[in-house]
């Protein structure tokens, strides 16, 4: 009948919306809860291996609220300081290092020939689709001392005996790198494919080197692919600690590492998640500023972009 | 003198298509001159030429008595104003205009003055500080004109100036372009596919087809006397006649073109010879009664459009010949004339133009 409408119509957004919330809060939110609770109970043996938080017992609802945890890892915050600062340390070297590859090759990929791009970018891809572990021990096989490059290098004579690969600082980026280049390739080619080749030419035709046009025009306008891309690597490979243990050597203590020991090793629940909750406030506030920023200047974008589509209309009559 | 800007035998290859076909042109200073024509007919190519954006194939092209083959588009003394403006997103108005004058190392307290002074010539005073995404059409593309004009180049390119206006906005932009242009005195060189566009703006239109100039002339003399067939298409409406020089007197010629037609005779025609006659629209008169004209064809009325200041006819004549015809809406004249009516098509042997293909 006109004018009416069923149920379904008129909350059919809402269930499109309600459906990965649920599954977000059920998933994502309930177990963080669950994370920051532990981390002010006390451990106990058993399973859980921690002291209810709070319940009903004889003497009606109590609660357990305690921050021992928190004193505990203050006390002995020296140890992890070095696990904490090795993290953050390869978390941003390789950042920065992915960043160093991703910007020329997702550059490449922008300007090449449209025909060409689906193919370069399922290139990129590609690694993502068989298992990161396998990718590693390939890797493992390669730079090992009788791997295939010191065989290589020694055959052709290059080298008299096998370089040391493994176990530096060179195999543990190179990890890195081969893991999480694709994600900061993405977000890099989507900022620079919306880049107007014009503004390029005007940089250009008002004087500008190319130098000079890539500090003023290229990386102002790509400086939002710069970010999410940096936050996609950065944030994942603080807790990484696959990659340095196969690749790195033993001293290379990880907080990712220290986190796994201390909840399944130590069966300490409540102080890894102590330690877990101080993590995600250390590195979420400097974050979520910096998402801040970026979602201003992807507003800005929009706005421009939207005002373009409403007061320009190329080639009308 | 030589000219301000002179374009020798410029050939530009794309592959295997030839973008511009050994074109030579010359400009002269302070002019403004129009490249005219349809799209992908090498206009653009020209255009980025000019501006150092494509290299030439072969041919030079000299700007002040400088060639510039080997100038990069940063060095020369040119600049462009795109058709999509172009203006960098992320910079203020005031940022975008001193863009130019902060690559030539200009003094911080000079840009400001000349910022100022170029904000005032495009009238966005106090506009300084608004980002692109703020400003109208209008007043973007006013920006890009003052961005272009800040190094006070001897030569500006305009790649389609008006084309992203809406019509209304467009006529004052117009008017406006060429006072900027008389009050600075630079060269322009604007490239449009717009004839109305190229005639209201240019002071000479070189009209290009296929990489090449097919006719170089003024407003009036491109509209009036059309070199060929295409041009007098491409420029404004009109009605074509195919026909026959039959005969010669008194400095008229006779054609027959299914209808008999008198043409003023304006040399190199002979008896015999086939020709294409073109009449404008607004130079044929429509009447109820035989007009004063030489030429008097009767007609009836096929179709009327109103369009305010006139009304657009298609007249039918005798052996199926067609002629379109614009009326202007006068007062005190007889009542315009409707469907179906029938009357006579007259227009003056001077307005009748003959070309040889």
């Amino acid at each position: 009948m006109m004018g009416q409408t069923t149920w379904l119509q008129r909350n059919g957004r809402r269930i499109v919306v309600a459906l990965p919330l649920i599954w977000l809060i059920v998933f994502f939110f309930l177990p963080l809860i669950e994370v920051a609770q532990t981390s002010f109970t006390m451990p106990r043996r058993g399973i859980p291996p921690f002291e209810p938080l709070w319940g009903f017992g004889k003497d009606g609802f109590f609660t357990n609220f305690n921050l021992e945890n928190y004193a505990l890892l203050l006390e002995y915050w020296q140890d992890y300081l070095g696990p904490a600062g090795n993290s953050i340390r390869l978390a941003l070297f390789s950042t920065i290092i992915c960043l160093v590859f991703a910007y020329p090759m997702a550059w490449w990929i922008a300007r090449s020939d449209p025909r060409q791009r689906a193919m370069l970018l399922v290139l990129v891809m590609l690694p993502f689709w068989t298992s990161s572990l396998l990718r590693i021990y390939a890797l493992i096989g390669l730079l090992n001392p009788n791997g295939f490059i010191n065989t290589m290098l020694l055959f052709l004579g290059v080298i008299d005996a096998p370089l040391r690969m493994m176990q530096t600082d060179f195999s543990i980026y190179m990890g890195m790198l081969l893991t999480y280049l694709p994600l900061m390739i993405l977000p890099l080619y989507a900022t620079m494919i919306r880049l107007d080749d014009d503004l390029l030419d005007a940089a250009a035709d008002l004087g500008a080197g190319r130098v000079a046009v890539f500090r003023t025009v290229v990386l102002p306008l790509t400086m939002p692919g710069i970010i999410a891309g940096s936050l996609l690597v950065f944030i994942p490979a603080v807790g990484e600690f696959v990659i340095p243990a196969l690749l790195g050597g033993p001293d290379q203590m990880m907080i990712g590492k220290v986190l796994w020991t201390e909840f399944f090793r130590s069966r300490d629940w409540p102080v890894a998640s102590a330690l877990a909750v101080l993590l995600l406030i250390i590195l979420a506030v400097p974050i979520i500023y910096a998402r801040y920023q970026d979602g201003r200047t992807t507003a800005l974008d929009q706005q421009y972009d939207e005002a373009q589509q409403n007061d320009i209309k190329p080639g009308a009559a | 003198m030589a000219p301000f800007i002179r374009i020798e035998n410029v050939t530009r290859r794309f592959g295997d298509v030839v973008a511009v076909d050994d074109l030579s042109l010359d400009i002269e200073k302070a002019e403004l001159f129009c490249l005219l024509g349809a799209s992908g007919c090498g206009k653009t190519t020209l255009l980025r030429m000019l501006a150092g954006f494509e290299t030439v194939d072969s041919g030079r092209i000299e700007i002040d008595g400088i060639d510039m083959a080997s100038v990069p588009a940063a060095a020369r003394p040119v600049n462009i104003m795109f058709q999509n403006y172009a203006l960098f997103p992320h910079m203020s108005v005031a940022n975008n205009i001193a863009y130019g004058l902060r690559r030539a190392r200009m003094a911080e307290s000079e840009i400001r003055t000349r910022v100022e002074e170029l904000l005032r010539l495009v009238r966005l005073t106090g506009m300084d500080d608004r980002r692109p995404h703020q400003l109208s059409g209008g007043q973007r593309q006013r920006v890009a004109l003052a961005r272009a004009l800040a190094r006070r180049p001897k030569l500006l390119l305009l790649d389609e100036p008006l084309a992203a206006l809406d019509k209304k906005l467009r006529e004052d932009t117009q008017f406006e372009l060429v006072d900027i242009q008389e009050k600075l005195e630079t060269t322009f060189i604007v490239v449009t596919h717009d004839q109305e566009e190229a005639m209201t703006l240019a002071s000479r239109i070189g009209v290009m087809d296929a990489g090449k100039l097919v006719q170089v002339d003024s407003p009036r003399q491109l509209y009036d006397r059309p070199g060929n067939r295409f041009i007098a298409d491409f420029l404004g409406s009109v009605s074509f006649l195919d026909g026959i020089v039959t005969g010669a007197k008194d400095g008229l010629l006779e054609i027959d073109a299914k209808i008999p037609v008198l043409a003023l005779d304006p040399g190199g025609f002979s008896v015999g010879q086939p020709v294409s006659l073109a009449i404008r629209p607004e130079k044929i008169n429509l009447s109820r009664s035989r007009g004063k004209a030489a030429n008097n064809i009767p007609i009836s009325i096929v179709d009327m459009a109103f369009t305010g200041v006139a009304s657009n006819y298609r007249v039918s004549g005798p052996n199926g010949i067609m002629l379109k015809t614009t009326q202007p809406n006068q007062r005190g004249e007889d009542a315009p004339m409707e469907w179906e009516e029938q009357g006579f098509a007259s227009f003056d042997p001077a307005d009748v133009v003959l070309l040889q293909d």
